[in-house]
């Protein structure tokens, strides 16, 4: 049940910067534990996060397995048009979720 | 010299025997004031604290139909906003059925047995914290009524009775840092007032969203002694005790901690 958190200002004024904050449920495993009979807990991490504006990326980021559990990514951009903030995370085992937010400038 | 040393001894005594004095009600506290800027930031914005991910998540839970009965926590309670508004600043309360205490997490597992005909959810399970938070946090900031009920009145004694007993290799009760020593320092951590106003929370420490039950027994390990299980009768009055005299303060739920 992974879910997103995103809070992006539903309008902003043209020029504005604006914050964008975004949470993701992940557990984060390192990779590096071990169980109590000694084998490895497998990695699962989020190991991409990318930000695209209308289309055009705007924000990337790598992530790697010293990066808590629940990721919390937050930036600022420069408010130049309305339209749709899309956000994708990508992880170990096959993890990908997306989320989305739109805005209104004036 | 004999009777300075009765005086000796009597004093010893006394100091060994001196009860801990309960934290007045104009010093009470939450955890939450003794957090840094930073991690009052997060549990303040609710998309920045992660505990809110688990309250989506239960609401996900609620709507969601199980068990035999085929029946989801909606169809019975509609929309948890009105019928859960204040349920959980009451928790633990009694429960007839079972003549003792049932905290939050144990009403919620009743309800799936008899009303939903479905398996218990484990504790510290991320369904069963997900529902508890999300049922807690219609209750944000709402103030703690927990033990108004006359029926608690011996249970609550014996929570109180189990925080001030010494116990563990190094023979400490709760007390003894949390009524006593609140405002001091622990391995550089604050020491809090063992006030659990805002449970089930999100402690950065685990990376996770946890119980009550789990803090208590990590405390109880804390101090070397045998942890209880989860759902032993003597967990469930402690808590109820902690949220007895957390009475009046608001719900936080879910909050941060680190």
């Amino acid at each position: 049940m992974a879910s997103a958190l995103i809070n992006v200002p539903k309008t902003a004024k043209r020029g504005d910067i604006i914050e964008i904050k975004t949470l993701m449920s992940h557990i984060m495993e390192t990779g590096y534990r071990h169980t109590a009979t000694g084998e490895v807990v497998p990695r699962d991490i989020i190991t991409s996060f990318t930000c695209r504006f209308n289309g055009t990326e705007i924000f990337r980021a790598d992530l790697f397995p010293a990066i808590a559990a629940n990721p919390f990514i937050t930036f600022f951009t420069r408010a130049t048009d309305s339209g749709k903030f899309e956000f994708e995370w990508i992880g170990d085992q096959g993890f990908s979720e997306t989320a989305s937010a739109s805005i209104i400038v004036e | 010299m004999r009777f300075g040393f009765v005086i000796l001894m009597t004093g010893l005594l006394l100091a060994g025997a001196a009860p801990a004095a309960e934290i007045p009600q104009a010093e009470r506290r939450s955890g939450y004031s003794f957090m840094t800027p930073d991690t009052k930031a997060m549990q303040d914005d609710d998309t920045a604290n992660p505990g809110m991910l688990w309250v989506l998540d239960g609401e996900a839970l609620w709507k969601r139909k199980q068990g035999a009965a085929n029946k989801a926590c909606a169809d019975c309670h509609n929309d948890a906003s009105a019928s859960m508004k204040g349920v959980a600043a009451h928790y633990p309360a009694f429960d007839k059925a079972l003549d003792r205490p049932v905290d939050l997490e144990q009403r919620i597992n009743l309800c799936r047995i008899s009303h939903q005909q479905a398996t218990p959810l484990p504790y510290e399970s991320r369904d069963l914290l997900a529902l508890t938070a999300f049922v807690a946090q219609q209750s944000r900031g709402a103030a703690i009524e927990t033990g108004s009920d006359p029926q608690l009145e011996p249970f609550i004694a014996k929570g109180r009775a189990l925080f001030t007993q010494r116990q563990g290799q190094l023979n400490l009760g709760c007390a003894n840092c949390h009524d006593d020593n609140w405002d001091k320092r622990l391995a550089g951590s604050a020491i809090t007032q063992a006030h659990p106003t805002g449970y089930p929370l999100y402690r950065l420490e685990w990376q996770s969203l946890g119980s009550l039950q789990r803090r208590l027994r990590a405390c109880i390990t804390g101090i070397r002694a045998q942890a209880y299980d989860y759902g032993a009768p003597e967990l469930v009055e402690l808590e109820l005790y902690l949220m007895s005299r957390a009475r009046g303060m608001p719900v936080e739920t879910p909050a941060v901690r680190p």
